[in-house]
C-alpha cells in the first residue's frame, strides 16, 4: 500500500445541496447521532463574518498578545479553581482543564496546566450544540446556560470524563464558548471507578450523556441533577463536580467580558481567530524543516484487558513540505464486545497533545496545531471503531498508538537544526495503578483511581537520565496525589508507596526514567474491591530509541490468605518492603502467592491481602555500552540496579563493597562484549531468511497485519481480511467460559483414565 | 557535508551514503534501508530483561514472554555499537524504519550549514523562582 502526497486528503463529503432536502430529514431525523460532517474534521472552521471583521479591525499583534495573555490568565485562574475545588480525585491531582472556544466550537485557547486531549475534544460537542440545539425550539443556546456530555462518541477521552460547556454571550450575540473538563472517575458503568474493562456493550458503560443543558440562568436544573445522582455511584460526587465545573465556567465568562469591556468585542474575537490560524501558520513553517520521507513504526499490546492477545498499531508516518500524515492503516482490527478500542477523534486529541508539550511546547496550546495535519484509519479498526463498539478503556490502544506516534516523530525530529525542545526516548505509557469502588471507613460509597495513573517513568535524552516516576502522557504538570491524604478517605493502606524499583529500568547510555512499586492491603471496610485495568505483562509497552532498550514488562504479584496487618502486630520483622523479597523470600509461611496479567476484573478484597504492582520505566537512549560507568554506579548505589545489571547490560567490573570502578577491566569487558555482538549477529538478508516468516506465529493470538497493511489478521493465521473488512467481526469468548470448557476438558481425560 | 539523522547514525550528501556515527565507517546508499548494511541478532527477551521473581514458580516475572516477544538488536559491523533495539512478535518483519527523500534532504541542506555536532535542542532553564524570602 502507497501514499499518494500528491492528492489532497479531505475527510470531509459534501453536504447535499437542496435545502428542502436537508429540512425534511432534519424535522423527521428519529435519533441525532453524532454528526460524521463534524466528527471528521478536526481542522480550524471557516472564518464567521465578525471574525472577518474583528480581524480586518484588529491588527496590532501586540494588543493582541496583550489580549491573549489577559485571556490565559482567566483560563488558569479558572484552572486553579477547577483543580483546588474539584471533588473527583483526577481534579484534585490536574487530570482536568478549563479552556475557552471561538463562537463556532474551535479550541483557541485552553490553560497552561491541565489535559490538553480533554478540551481538544470539547470542540465536537460545542459543534454539536451549535447545529443542532441553537435553533431547536425545544432547546435552544441562551446566556446562562451551561450543557454537559461524557458520550465519548459526541466528543470526549472516555465517557469517564465529563465536560461542562456554556455560551459567552455578548449584547445578545454568542461569542464564544468556554469549557472545563474533570476525569470524574464513578460514571455508573458495569464497574465501579468509570473504567470499565468488563464492558462488552456501549451500554455496558454507565452514563451516555450526549450534550444537554444541565443549567438555566446559572442554576443547575435539580430534577436532571437528581437523575444524574442516581445513575451513578458517588451521588455526592456527581453533584460537587457539576457545581465545580459551572463556577469554573462562570469565572472564565467574567474574564471574557472583562476583557471584551477592556479592549472592545473585536479585539476579543480577532485574539481567539488569530490564536488559531498563527498556531496553523507556524506549524507548517515548522514542519517544513523536518527532512522529507516516510517514518514507520509499529507496536503491539498484548491484551484487550480480557485476555492477552497480540494487537497491532500500525503507523506510516509521512512528511512532504508543509504536510504531516498519519497513515494508522494496518492496524488491529476492531473489538466489538471489547472495551479496549479508541475513537479516532481521542487519538487526535492525544496528538495535539504530543506536539504540544513534547515537541512545540512553546506554542499557544490550540487545536491550530493539528490543521496541517492528516489522518488516515481502516474503517472498523481499533482506533477507528463503529459507533456501537465499547471504547471505554480507550487508553489500552490510544496510549499505545500515541508513543508509536512519539517514536516516530523523533526519528524526524533528529536531524532538525533548530528544535524547540529535545529529542527523547518514549514516555512510559500505561496506567499502571488501582481502580477501587466499595464502601468507606466513614460509611460513604465511592468507586474510583488512585493518583498513581500519573506516575509514568520519563523517557531518557541524548545526554541526560529520564525522570523516576513523573507524569502521564496525556498531562505534563500532574500531581502523584498525597498517600496519607487518601488513607484518611478510603480503606485501603499503601503499605510500600512511591520506592522506586531495582531493575526495572530502560537500559540505555542514557536510562530511562524508572518507576515505583505499589504494595497495598485494604484495612476496614464492610465490602470493598480493586480493579486493575493495564496490558505489558507478556509484551512490553515502550521501546528505547536509537539502540536504548523498552521497558520489561508488568505483572500483578498477589498474597492472599493472609492478614498482614496481624501479622505485623505478631512479628514485625516478617515484612519485606519490596515485591522482590515478598514474593522471593515468602517470608509469611500460609501466604498463597500469585502472579497475573495486569488486568483484573472487579474483585472483592480480603482485609491484609496484598496486592502488588509497579510504574512502569520510560525508555533508554542509545547503546548501554557506551553508559559512563560512574553512573552505573550511582545507580548500584541507590539501589536502582543490581550487580547483575552492572555486569550483563553495562559491562562495569567494579568492587561490590567500595563501588570503585576498574575501568580497564571494564574496558576491555566492553570490547569483549561488542567482539561477541559481531559473532553472534549475521546479516540482515540472512535474518529475513531464516527469522522472518510468513505468517504470524499459530500460538499467537494476533491481530493486524504482518507485512502488508492492506491486509489483517483477526485471532489466527486462517482468519486474514482486507483491511477494514473483517467479517464477521472480532468477538471474544467470555473468559471465564473459555477456563470452563478448558476444566471440563480436562476433568473428561482424567475420568477416561 | 554530513547531517545527523539519528544518535548512530549520519547521511553524507555528496556521497549519498549512510555512516556509522561512532566510528565514521561507510555502510552503503541513503536511498537503502540502512538495516540492510548493519549485523543483525536476535535475542531472547530475558537475556536483556531478566526474571525479577522466580521464574520457577511465577508465571509472570517482570521479563517478557519468548513467544510473544522478540529483541533484535542491530549493531555497526566495524565498530559493533548498537544503533537500534527493535522489539517485534517473532517471526514479525523488521520495520523500514527511515526511509528519506533523499533529493528533498539535499535540497533542503544547500541552504543550511553543516553541523559538527547533533543539535540537541534547548537547554532546560528552570524558570525564576517567585516566592522569595521577605517578599522581593
Ligand atoms: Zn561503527
Amino acid at each position: 500500500m502507497t501514499l499518494d502526497t500528491n492528492q489532497p486528503q479531505s475527510g470531509e463529503t459534501p453536504e447535499t445541496g437542496d435545502e428542502g432536502v436537508s429540512e425534511f430529514l432534519r424535522d423527521t431525523s428519529l435519533f441525532l447521532a453524532p454528526d460524521p460532517l463534524i466528527m471528521n474534521n478536526h481542522g480550524v472552521e471557516d472564518r464567521t463574518p465578525l471574525e472577518e471583521e474583528s480581524l480586518a479591525a484588529e491588527k496590532d499583534p501586540a494588543r493582541l498578545e496583550i489580549v491573549r495573555e489577559r485571556l490565559l490568565a482567566g483560563a488558569n485562574e479558572s484552572f486553579d479553581m477547577l483543580e483546588s475545588m474539584g471533588a473527583a480525585p483526577g481534579a484534585k491531582w490536574g487530570d482536568c482543564v478549563s479552556a475557552i472556544f471561538t463562537a463556532s466550537g474551535d479550541l483557541s485557547l485552553a490553560s497552561t496546566g491541565g489535559v490538553v486531549i480533554f478540551c481538544n475534544l470539547v470542540q465536537y460537542p460545542i459543534k454539536f450544540i451549535n447545529k443542532y440545539w441553537t435553533n431547536e425550539p425545544t432547546v435552544g443556546v441562551r446566556e446562562g446556560d451551561a450543557f454537559l456530555v461524557n458520550d465519548a462518541r459526541y466528543g470526549q477521552a472516555h465517557n469517564t470524563d465529563q465536560s461542562m460547556m456554556m455560551p459567552v454571550f455578548w449584547e445578545g450575540k454568542l461569542v464564544a464558548w468556554v469549557g472545563a473538563t474533570v476525569h470524574e472517575g464513578e460514571n455508573g458503568a458495569i464497574e465501579p471507578g468509570g473504567m470499565p474493562s468488563m464492558a462488552e456493550q456501549v451500554w455496558d458503560e454507565g452514563l451516555k450523556m450526549s450534550p444537554f443543558r444541565v443549567a438555566e440562568n446559572y442554576t443547575l436544573r435539580r430534577d436532571i441533577v437528581t437523575f444524574l445522582q442516581n445513575s451513578v455511584r458517588e451521588p455526592k460526587l456527581q453533584y460537587a463536580d457539576m457545581k465545580v465545573k459551572m463556577f469554573t465556567c462562570r469565572r472564565l465568562e467574567q474574564r471574557m467580558h472583562e476583557a471584551i469591556s477592556e479592549f472592545g468585542l473585536e479585539a476579543v474575537v480577532a485574539c481567539l481567530r488569530s490564536n488559531l490560524e498563527d498556531t496553523d501558520v507556524e506549524v507548517r513553517k515548522r514542519l517544513k524543516e523536518w527532512p522529507d520521507g516516510t517514518v514507520r513504526h509499529s507496536w503491539w499490546t498484548d491484551g484487550t484487558l480480557r485476555e492477552n492477545a497480540m494487537i497491532k498499531i500500525n503507523l506510516a508516518l509521512t512528511k512532504r513540505g508543509d504536510r504531516l500524515i498519519f497513515d494508522y492503516r494496518g492496524s488491529s482490527p476492531e473489538f466489538t464486545n471489547r472495551s479496549n478500542n479508541s475513537l479516532d477523534i481521542t487519538l487526535k486529541g492525544m496528538l495535539a497533545q504530543l506536539f504540544l508539550t513534547y515537541i512545540w511546547p512553546d506554542l499557544p496550546r490550540n487545536q491550530g496545531v493539528l490543521a496541517p495535519i492528516e489522518f488516515i484509519f481502516d474503517e472498523r479498526s481499533i482506533i477507528k471503531p463503529d459507533f456501537g463498539t465499547p471504547n471505554a478503556q480507550s487508553m489500552m490502544s490510544v496510549f499505545t498508538s500515541w508513543s508509536v506516534a512519539q517514536v516516530c516523530v523523533m526519528k524526524y525530529l533528529y536531524s532538525v537544526p533548530d528544535k524547540y525542545t529535545r529529542v527523547i526516548a518514549p514516555w512510559f505509557n500505561m496506567i499502571n495503578t488501582f481502580l477501587f469502588g466499595g464502601v468507606t471507613q466513614h460509611g460513604e460509597m465511592v468507586g474510583n483511581v488512585c493518583a498513581d495513573i500519573n506516575g509514568m517513568g520519563g523517557g531518557a535524552l541524548a545526554d541526560r537520565d529520564g525522570q523516576h516516576s513523573c507524569a502521564p502522557i496525556f498531562a505534563t504538570m500532574a500531581d502523584l496525589g498525597e498517600q496519607e491524604f487518601m488513607e484518611e478517605e478510603m480503606p485501603f493502606v499503601q503499605l510500600v508507596s512511591k520506592k522506586l524499583m531495582k531493575d526495572n529500568q530502560g537500559f540505555g547510555r542514557q536510562r530511562g526514567g524508572m518507576g515505583y512499586q505499589m504494595i497495598l492491603a485494604l484495612r476496614d471496610s464492610p465490602v470493598w474491591g480493586f480493579m486493575l485495568t493495564a496490558i505489558g505483562s507478556k509484551f512490553p509497552n515502550v521501546p528505547g530509541l536509537f539502540g536504548g532498550y523498552g521497558c520489561p514488562t508488568y505483572p500483578l504479584c498477589r498474597i492472599s490468605n493472609v492478614d498482614v496487618f496481624e501479622a505485623m502486630q505478631s512479628d514485625p520483622s516478617q515484612f519485606r518492603y519490596s515485591i522482590e523479597e515478598l514474593m522471593n523470600e515468602r517470608p509469611f509461611a500460609e501466604g498463597k502467592y500469585s502472579t497475573h496479567p495486569m488486568f483484573m476484573p472487579y474483585s472483592l478484597a480480603e482485609r491484609g491481602e496484598l496486592y502488588m504492582i509497579a510504574q512502569g520505566t520510560g525508555g533508554g537512549f542509545g547503546d548501554p555500552l557506551e553508559r559512563d560507568p560512574e553512573e552505573v554506579m550511582r545507580d548500584y548505589q541507590e539501589d536502582l540496579v543490581s550487580e547483575d545489571v552492572a555486569w550483563r547490560i553495562y559491562r562495569v567490573v567494579f568492587d561490590p563493597e567500595t563501588r570503585i570502578v576498574d575501568e580497564e577491566a571494564t574496558r576491555s569487558a566492553r570490547d569483549e562484549a561488542r567482539k561477541q555482538r559481531l559473532d553472534e549477529s549475521m546479516s540482515f538478508e540472512d535474518y529475513c531468511a531464516d527469522y522472518v516468516t510468513e505468517t504470524p506465529p499459530a500460538n499467537l493470538p494476533y491481530y493486524g497485519s504482518w507485512e502488508d497493511p492492506a491486509m489483517v489478521y483477526a485471532g489466527s493465521p486462517d482468519r486474514y481480511y482486507p483491511a477494514g473488512q473483517v467479517n464477521p467481526p472480532v468477538v471474544m469468548p467470555n473468559p471465564l467460559e473459555v477456563k470452563i470448557a478448558r476444566l471440563e476438558r480436562e476433568l473428561a481425560e482424567a475420568r477416561q483414565g | 557535508m554530513n547531517v545527523f539523522i539519528t544518535d548512530a547514525l549520519v547521511i553524507n550528501l555528496e556521497k549519498e551514503t549512510w555512516h556509522c556515527r561512532g566510528c565514521d565507517a561507510e555502510l552503503g546508499s541513503a536511498r537503502e534501508n540502512y538495516k540492510s548494511f548493519l549485523r543483525v541478532r536476535p535475542r531472547n527477551p530475558q537475556d536483556i530483561h531478566a526474571p525479577i521473581i522466580d521464574k520457577d514458580r511465577y508465571e509472570f516475572t517482570f521479563a517478557p514472554d519468548p513467544e510473544w516477544t522478540r529483541i533484535v538488536e542491530y549493531y555497526c559491523p566495524h565498530c559493533a555499537r548498537q544503533m537500534e533495539a527493535e522489539y517485534l512478535p517473532p517471526g514479525h518483519p523488521p520495520a523500514y524504519d527511515i526511509e528519506l527523500d533523499i533529493d528533498a534532504l539535499k535540497a533542503q541542506w544547500a541552504d543550511r550549514e553543516a553541523l559538527t555536532e547533533p543539535a540537541i535542542g534547548p537547554a532546560f532553564v528552570p524558570p525564576q523562582h517567585h516566592h522569595r524570602k521577605g517578599g522581593e
